[in-house]
């Protein structure tokens, strides 16, 4: 039976079909609403970019208390895989799934640029499938992405190798804090990042180094 | 099923019942922009005074921005018919024909004087109105192009020494234009974003004339199946009209009337209660909802509100269908109190739209708006009198025949006049006289009309939806994937399987070792989508889009500027193998009632006119926008065209770039440069020339289409056409492009042209700088004139023609060429 991949749909959400297509490569892809709490039995989670509920409040703030969130984090607390792609990466920090926080760019500016990733870790539900150190050409866009956390906890989680992706030298446009583009959480089941794998899965639109992330679920998949 | 008891049913009234309350009179009538004449003409047309309500209504209607009044008989002679038009002018927007029973709809549209007033919101309101111009018609919006024109923002004037005139840094008008640019590119931006339509594309001019009347004009482009493209005639008695969307405040009251339909002045801060607010969170539900509400089949017709609000929806859509409205302002719902009738009528509130459904599925529109909280509302019915009756519950506010309101607005003749002399001053001296080939590059590629555009661009989204095949700043013209893979979800009728979104197909044999981009093997009802393409071994095909518009060129010659205006938009198709199947225009001009600003107008659409006829690409709509004069006199006439070309393969397209050590480098096309009017000529200070020398029209149409075929055959390595700053500039930028040098070595081909400066500066349209192996020029050289000026390779750019010489490393290119990041900074 294929592997079954949900994507939540927020009002404002902007790339859930670049999503669903994304994860069509590698299995069945369908969407959940937002206000369903029924996450229809999927393996796996993937939470879309975009401005969910418009981000009026703070990025990722609102979706973060939508009844669909409530089931993913359960769904996570068991070791589901979930991954969060830019504003999907918010909303899971917002949400509390994630540590640490993003904030405004350096030049608060929405920016959209091609970036090289190192994999920081194989060991996460999605990346299983990279080599370590590996560079991942993918593109970032946003206003919102510099990841920011409290010094103890930047510590503590750089300790413990949950910063799973970081900008490669000279690539880090929006101030970052340690260069970091994605993390993952204790249970390195949830991953975060800015940068879009989703759109890194097709050689006429750019690059397919973002396939490695949904390739890994299937690696998950048979290792189990 | 039976009627639903509130729903809004036709008003029974005794004969001769008149709207209640005063007519304001004449006085009332000039301070809205009616003229005494056209205020008779309503009075004979009602047959007494309009009350306040209708004084309203008619002043919007008949108002420059809605009728056309002075701009309707010259676009009749554009053409409009050709093998691809789906839908020409008239709808909310054109649509072509793209194969396999996809139609990609498109239009461009202005937000200039809302811009100027407040750059942030006009801007985003801007790309906000013209993305419901498309889903309006059921089209999935899949991108947005802009076109920008701001004043001067390079600073430092010289004289012709080279010595400092006047301060140096900014001026007050400098200062204005970056601020009009900061805020346009950050409203574009916030917009585009934010509501999940890639911008793909435009363009950006600095010149004096826009300084206090900058010019926004955006481009969308949906998709749609043919057989699902709604229009928006109301039809059927006893039909139900149904708001949904935003409420409706106090916002852009008059909008059309007195900001965009005449002439800017200096107090135009009073003027920015006109200006709407944007909200794309709200428009991206509204996006979702309509097309699911189509996609279930249940509207008769839908149409945005967009210029004059519910006014102007409304009577467009009784005037299509040819009914009468009875349309109660009561039922409005409303963002704040105390809002009168004709406030309501006349509110340019954003995000909202207007369907007419049966009354049975009322209830089923009214739960689908709601799931998407854009609540729907029932607020009018359609009737048999052929009026538009407005009530505040029970009371008649207002009762005007349609036609009177649509098409009995007077048109007007404009009296061309050619001027005796140039009504624009040369511009500011940069550089002083004669400088050497390497420094007047280097100025060149560091002038805000030269300068890399990535600055810009960088703060769009232009990937989101998975169509873009080439970005802007790789190729000359942006390439998407059409359908492609995204219309496996709701894309106007793109999903035969009805509402909802499907899963997708895995790949064929996914695993962790399959290649990337394997062909599916999914079967999806022959929706023409990309991978069932790949898997069944055809091309991917797309479309090829570009926008252009220069208006200094307009300026020096409004017939021969047009048209090379437009042979540009064609070249850059050209340079991705598009072949342009239809074009729209945003004429944006002065106040049309001055001669010479009516002799430019003329000219330009008769440019217009033929241009289109040589390069095959009629007319599916557009826009004109009128009385463009700030405090420093009209802007340059600037005819913005935006075309749409058919790509057969996506996956064969020309870059900008160098790709290749060893490629031979040549000069492609028709192509006979001069130096009055260049870039070079900009920076020197020099005026605009009065006319320009005209071509061969023809010729250069056919060397167009040979270089269009010979990127379709996938032999060039790039093709790049030769704009502002002439061939030296071309070879500059697919040097930076490729990251990887040329070294080039010419004789003096333009006319007159001893030294050699004519063949680097100058412009003109119809050429291109290709490269690739040597068969591959070969084979375009049956086509058209190529001629072999040098070689791809090494770190520097090295040129020589005549008397001019130049060798410069990229580095140094690249760090002039950066020059608009410190706007941004």
């Amino acid at each position: 039976m294929p592997l079954r991949i949900g994507v939540p749909q927020f009002p404002g959400s902007c790339d859930e079909v670049d999503a669903l297509l994304a994860a069509g490569h590698v299995g069945d892809a369908e969407l959940l609403w937002h206000r369903d709490r029924d996450l229809k039995g999927v393996d796996a989670i993937v939470v879309p970019g975009g401005f969910s509920y418009g981000d009026y409040l703070r990025a990722g703030a609102i979706a973060g208390l939508s009844p669909v969130m409530d089931a993913i984090a359960a769904f996570a607390k068991d070791g589901g895989p979930v991954l969060g792609i830019c504003n999907g990466f918010q909303v899971l920090c917002a949400a509390g799934l994630l540590p640490g926080a993003l904030l405004q760019n350096a030049d608060r500016r929405f920016v959209l640029r091609q970036v090289e990733l190192s994999v920081e870790t194989t060991d996460t539900d999605w990346t299983s499938a990279a080599e370590p150190g590996q560079l991942l050409s993918i593109p970032a866009k946003h206003q919102s992405g510099r990841w920011w956390a409290p010094s103890e906890l930047h510590a503590e989680i750089a300790d413990q190798e949950q910063i799973v992706f970081r900008y490669a030298a000279g690539g880090n446009f929006n101030g970052s804090l340690d260069d970091v583009a994605g993390v993952c959480n204790e249970g390195r089941n949830v991953v975060g990042l800015m940068p879009h794998p989703e759109h890194a899965v097709d050689p006429l639109t750019g690059s397919t180094d973002g396939l490695v992330l949904f390739r890994s679920l299937l690696q998950g998949a048979t290792n189990v | 099923m039976s009627e639903h008891p509130t729903l809004p049913a036709p008003r029974d009234l005794p004969a001769g019942a008149v709207p209640e309350g005063d007519a304001p009179g004449l006085e009332n009538a000039k301070a809205l922009g009616l003229t005494a004449s056209e205020y008779d003409l309503v009075v004979q047309k009602l047959g007494r005074e309009p009350v306040q309500v209708e004084l309203a209504m008619f002043s919007l209607m008949w108002s420059e921005h809605c009728s056309y009044k002075h701009s309707k008989k010259l676009l009749g002679t554009l053409p409009t018919e050709g093998p691809a038009i789906v839908l020409g002018p008239g709808e909310n927007a054109g649509a072509v024909d793209v194969g396999d029973g996809w139609t990609v709809a498109f239009k461009v549209e202005s937000h200039n004087h809302p811009s100027a007033v407040e750059p942030f919101q006009g801007a985003a309101t801007g790309v906000g109105g013209i993305l419901r111009d498309i889903f309006a018609l059921g089209a999935r919006p899949i991108a947005v192009l802009d076109a920008l024109r701001f004043g001067e923002v390079d600073t430092d004037e010289v004289d012709a020494s080279g010595a400092p005139v006047g301060e140096p840094g900014d001026t007050a008008g400098t200062r204005r234009s970056k601020f009009l640019l900061d805020g346009a590119v950050r409203g574009i931006g916030h917009y585009g974003n934010s509501i999940g339509v890639p911008n793909i594309g435009g363009d950006v001019y600095f010149e004096g004339p826009y300084e206090t009347n900058c010019l926004v004009n955006a481009m969308a482009l949906g998709l749609v199946r043919e057989e699902r493209l709604i229009r928006s005639a109301a039809t059927g008695v006893g039909n139900v009209v149904v708001l949904f969307g935003a409420a409706t405040g106090a916002d852009g009251i008059g909008g059309a009337s007195v900001l965009a339909s005449a002439e800017l002045g200096e107090d135009d801060a009073s003027k920015r209660p006109t200006v709407q607010v944007g909200d794309p969170f709200e428009e991206s539900k509204l996006v979702e909802c309509s097309l699911e509400l189509l996609e279930l089949d249940l509207l008769v017709s839908l149409q945005d509100l967009g210029a004059a609000g519910l006014t102007s929806a409304a009577s467009e859509m009784a005037s299509k269908g040819e009914v009468g409205l009875d349309l109660d302002v009561a039922l409005v719902p409303r963002r704040m109190e105390g809002l009168q009738p004709f406030e309501v009528m006349v509110s340019e509130s954003q995000e909202r739209m207007l369907c007419v459904v049966t009354p049975d599925k009322v209830d089923e529109v009214i739960a689908i708006t709601d799931k998407w909280d854009v609540h729907g509302t029932a607020i009018a019915v359609v009737t048999d009198t052929g009026s538009f009756r407005i009530f505040d519950g029970d009371a008649l506010v207002g009762d005007m025949p349609i036609p009177a309101l649509v098409d009995d607005c007077p048109l007007y003749d404009i009296y061309p006049e050619k001027p005796t002399e140039s009504i624009y001053p040369a511009p500011p001296r940069r550089i002083a006289d004669g400088l050497d080939a390497g420094a007047a590059l280097l100025a060149l590629l560091g002038s805000s009309n030269v300068a890399d555009r990535r600055p810009l661009f960088e703060q769009y989204d232009s990937i989101v939806q998975s169509r873009t095949v080439r970005r802007p700043g790789q190729t000359d013209a942006a390439v998407l994937m059409v359908p492609g893979p995204a219309s496996r979800f709701s894309v106007g009728g793109g999903d035969a399987a009805g509402a909802g979104h499907p899963a997708v197909a895995p790949e064929a044999g996914a695993a962790p070792t399959g290649a990337a981009g394997e062909p599916a093997t999914g079967a999806d009802g022959g929706t023409g989508d990309a991978r069932d393409a790949a898997a069944a071994g055809k091309p991917i095909s797309g479309v090829g889009v570009a926008i252009d518009g220069s208006g200094r060129r307009v300026a020096a010659d409004p017939y021969v500027g047009t048209i090379w205006n437009v042979l540009e938009c064609a070249a850059n198709l050209a340079c991705v193998g598009a072949e342009p199947l239809g074009l729209t225009n945003n004429l944006n001009f002065g106040n049309p009632e001055k001669p010479h600003i009516a002799w430019q107008l003329t000219e330009a659409v008769r440019g217009l006119g033929d241009a289109c006829r040589a390069v095959g690409s009629p007319v599916v709509g557009g826009n004109v926008s009128l009385y463009n004069e700030g405090t420093t006199g009209p802007i340059y006439p600037t005819p913005v065209v935006g075309m749409v070309g058919k790509v057969p393969d996506v996956s064969v397209t020309a870059p900008v770039g160098f790709a290749a050590d060893g490629d031979l480098v040549a000069i492609a096309g028709s192509f006979s440069p001069q130096l009055a009017l260049s870039e070079i000529a900009k920076l020197e200070g020099g005026a605009i020339p009065d006319g320009l020398p005209a071509w061969d029209l023809e010729r250069t149409a056919a060397a167009i289409a040979a270089v269009r075929d010979t990127v379709r055959e996938g032999a060039l390595s790039s093709c790049h056409d030769i704009a502002e700053g002439g061939l030296v500039t071309a070879l500059a930028e697919s040097v930076l492009a490729g990251g990887v040098g040329a070294t080039i070595e010419l004789s003096p081909f333009a006319q007159d042209d001893a030294d050699g400066r004519a063949s680097l500066f100058g412009e003109a349209p119809g050429g291109f700088v290709v490269s690739g192996p040597a068969e591959a020029l070969a084979t375009l050289a049956e086509r058209t004139a190529v001629t072999v000026i040098g070689t791809v390779g090494g770190g520097t750019l090295g040129v020589r023609c005549g008397e001019q010489a130049l060798e410069l490393p990229l580095a140094d290119l690249d760090a002039a060429h950066a020059a608009l990041g410190r706007l941004f900074a």
